[in-house]
């Protein structure tokens, strides 16, 4: 069947699909909207977390971001799976015996305080937004590249799906949407997957592949790129160049930053029990290792796939997938020496992003006006492509590109609708219900966090379709911010009975306003600086969440030595969620 | 808010030793998740960052040992660890009755 086709039938049925769960499985009260009614099940839960956390972004750039940057791709791998282990044993199982909708309403009852709410939601809010607009931008993109369809034409219509099934089926209906999702994309992901390490190593294990050797020959794949690589003036795949503290700081923030994101933390309140939450959890990191542990294999494959058929090779005998991709903007090549022959190197080739004058050079390639660098590298190429491109690289059938593009808006729809959710909860719940207007109505508050969900959908999508430039830094905003404000709040109030408000309160200030300040100065107030040799002890904003986290403890252990310890009824609500029995009683709260 | 005062006043604690039993079952988890919580460090940042050059010397399965715990092996034992911590933990709570129906 033709290309286009196909994929218009595969995205179009996997649309249909969450549809007719939303309808199914609409909200009609509060307690269905924002937690599902606590009554999923755990391995339902576990699968809806692995979608709701694997984005777009996981899906399509990751392998090529670890394919360039080899071992110091690993912050990446450890930090975005080592914080389920965190969530698992130190704040899921007595979250959920807390028994609310949400993380803001655990700071500001544990911690007695208004101010303590206040803060929370402000950064449940940035956090929250920082995330989404991403994710709307990663649906422009694949429809464009996919359906052939304009960017912001994709932006509406994913809109449109998110709106549809967030709105109306609230937690409930998004559960089931993203268990469908997450069968869609890792389904998409394994395929390719398969075929690529059959491919290179003959087996069909990617993770075991990853360790074997190059198909017809005895040396091993990590081997044969390391020397190939260093023998192009490349560094070397298996070891890194970042100074070793920042891997350790980065890896340290994503971490307790995975572990502190609000839409994350939130899954847990759906399951029926504490017990479950703890497996869930476990659930969860199983169904995201299959991607996590898959996506580096894939992405040296790809890389040594593309050096063997790129590099010194004459332009006129490529595949006819260099062409594709060519068009699509993802790969250039600048002939500096006029060979015809590619040179592939360090460095970039040229400044910026590939723009083509329109006109071909002498051996058909798509001439380019960008100014050349001193590099003599020949080649520019972005790193989606190297999932992108996989199933035309393994001359894959047409279907599997088809279901790419379905798990690529699955990847994207799934975490959008988490964190609209989030983003509803926030306004109607802990600003409306919460502070604002105590008496409002079951069905008053309801229609409140439909209208927030319908409002920041809007929203999300308008900086999708205006994406302002910053979009790629703040990333790293959101991390930073939940390991310096959410993770020590929430640890101390559940593992030291002491902290008060004063103490808690203090500490997230402390840790907001330096992360914050730390992450504006190097990205945005003076982005010349951000080298390793400014940074302070060599920590890069990335991994500063790590020292902001460190120091939201150190100023809320000191401030509440001084000040009175939290009323008895808090040090008995502190007992009560320690122990597991009774979180079916706390539900009807 | 408000109603908290009501609901946890009257906690399940009321007596000595209840108190006593309640103590001793987050002592006891919190030595379980300690332990667990030193391998997770020592998978991660031990093996696959600040020793990771010096395991690098040692090939494992076609890889450098320690590439292949920062991008493989880490997050295999984490993947343990949870199913361990789990598995721990339900014992613990039905040797202090506390465990769910």
């Amino acid at each position: 069947m033709e290309q286009q086709l196909l994929i218009y039938l595969f995205v179009g049925a996997t649309f249909a699909l969450y549809i007719g769960i939303a309808i199914w499985s609409r909200a009609g009260t509060t307690g269905e909207y924002y937690v599902a009614s606590k009554g999923v099940n755990p391995i339902a839960n576990g699968m809806a977390t692995a979608a709701d956390w694997m984005s777009a972004a996981s899906f399509i750039s990751m392998a090529g971001l670890i394919a360039f940057l080899g071992y110091d791709g690993s912050v990446y791998l450890m930090g975005w799976t080592g914080g389920y282990v965190l969530l698992a044993m130190l704040l899921a199982p007595y979250l959920r015996k807390f028994g609310r909708f949400t993380v803001p309403d655990f700071i500001g009852d544990r911690y007695y305080s208004q101010l303590a709410r206040t803060v929370a939601v402000i950064c449940a809010l940035f956090i929250s937004f920082t995330y989404v607009a991403g994710q709307m931008r990663g649906v422009g993109i694949v429809f464009s590249r996919y359906l052939e369809v304009p960017i912001n034409v994709g932006v509406i219509i994913g809109m449109g799906i998110v709106f549809f099934y967030a709105v109306l089926g609230g937690m409930k209906g998004i559960t089931y949407t993203q268990v469908a999702q997450y069968v869609v994309m890792i389904f998409a992901y394994l395929v390719p997957a398969i075929f690529i390490s059959l491919l290179v190593t003959g087996w069909a294990i990617p993770q075991i592949g990853f360790g074997a050797t190059v198909v017809g020959t005895d040396t091993s794949v990590l081997g044969r790129l390391d020397g190939v690589l260093t023998d192009l003036g490349f560094d070397q795949y298996t070891s890194g160049q970042k100074p070793t503290i920042d891997v350790f700081f980065i890896t340290f923030a994503l971490m307790v930053g995975t572990a502190g994101l609000p839409h994350v933390i939130i899954r847990f309140f759906t399951v029926p029990r504490v017990r479950d939450a703890r497996i869930s959890a476990g659930w969860a990191l199983i169904f995201i290792s299959l991607l996590y542990t898959t996506a580096p294999a894939v992405g040296a494959f790809a890389r040594a796939n593309l050096i063997d058929t790129v590099s010194n090779a004459e332009y006129t005998e490529l595949p006819q997938w260099f062409h594709n991709w060519e068009t699509a903007g993802l790969i250039a090549w600048m002939d500096k020496d006029e060979s015809g022959v590619i040179r592939y190197g360090p460095g970039a080739p040229f400044e910026g992003r590939p723009q083509f004058t329109g006109e071909v050079g002498e051996y058909g390639q798509p001439l380019l006006r960008n100014t050349p660098t001193d590099h003599a590298n020949e080649l520019y190429v972005d790193r989606d492509i190297l999932v992108l491109a996989n199933p035309e690289i393994a001359q894959l059938p047409n279907w599997v590109i088809a279901l790419m593009a379905a798990g690529g808006l699955a990847a994207a729809l799934s975490t959008a609708a988490g964190l609209l959710l989030v983003i509803s909860t926030a306004i109607s719940h802990d600003l409306l219900k919460s502070q604002l207007m105590p008496h409002i109505s079951e069905k008053g508050e309801l229609l409140a966090a439909r209208l927030a969900a319908a409002v920041a959908v809007v929203l999300a999508g308008l900086i999708g379709i205006y994406p302002p430039a910053f979009v790629a830094q703040v990333v790293a905003f959101a991390f930073g911010l939940a390991a310096a404000t959410f993770f020590p709040a929430i640890i101390m109030g559940i593992f030291y009975k002491r902290m008060n408000k004063e103490g808690a309160v203090a500490g997230m200030l402390v840790g907001l306003v330096f992360t914050f300040g730390y992450i504006l100065l190097y990205k945005f107030i003076n982005p010349a600086l951000d080298h390793p040799d400014h940074h302070l002890f060599g920590i890069s904003p990335e991994g500063i969440g790590t020292l902001g986290m460190i120091l939201n403890f150190i100023t809320a252990f000191a401030v509440s030595r001084f000040t009175p310890p939290p009323p008895d009824h808090i040090q008995h609500l502190v007992e009560d969620i320690r122990v597991p029995r009774g979180a079916g009683a706390a539900q009807d709260h | 808010m408000n109603d908290d005062k009501h609901r946890y006043a009257g906690s399940p604690h009321k007596n000595e030793s209840a108190r006593a039993s309640a103590a001793a079952y987050w002592k006891e988890n919190i030595k379980i998740l300690s332990w667990l919580l030193v391998i997770w460090f020592a998978v991660s940042f031990g093996a696959g960052i600040l020793f990771a050059d010096l395991l690098n010397n040692i090939q494992f399965a076609g890889f450098k040992l320690g590439f292949w715990f920062a991008q493989q092996g880490s997050i295999y034992t984490f993947v343990v660890l949870i199913f361990v911590y789990v598995w721990k933990m339900n014992q613990l709570d039905r040797k202090y009755d506390v465990h769910e129906e």
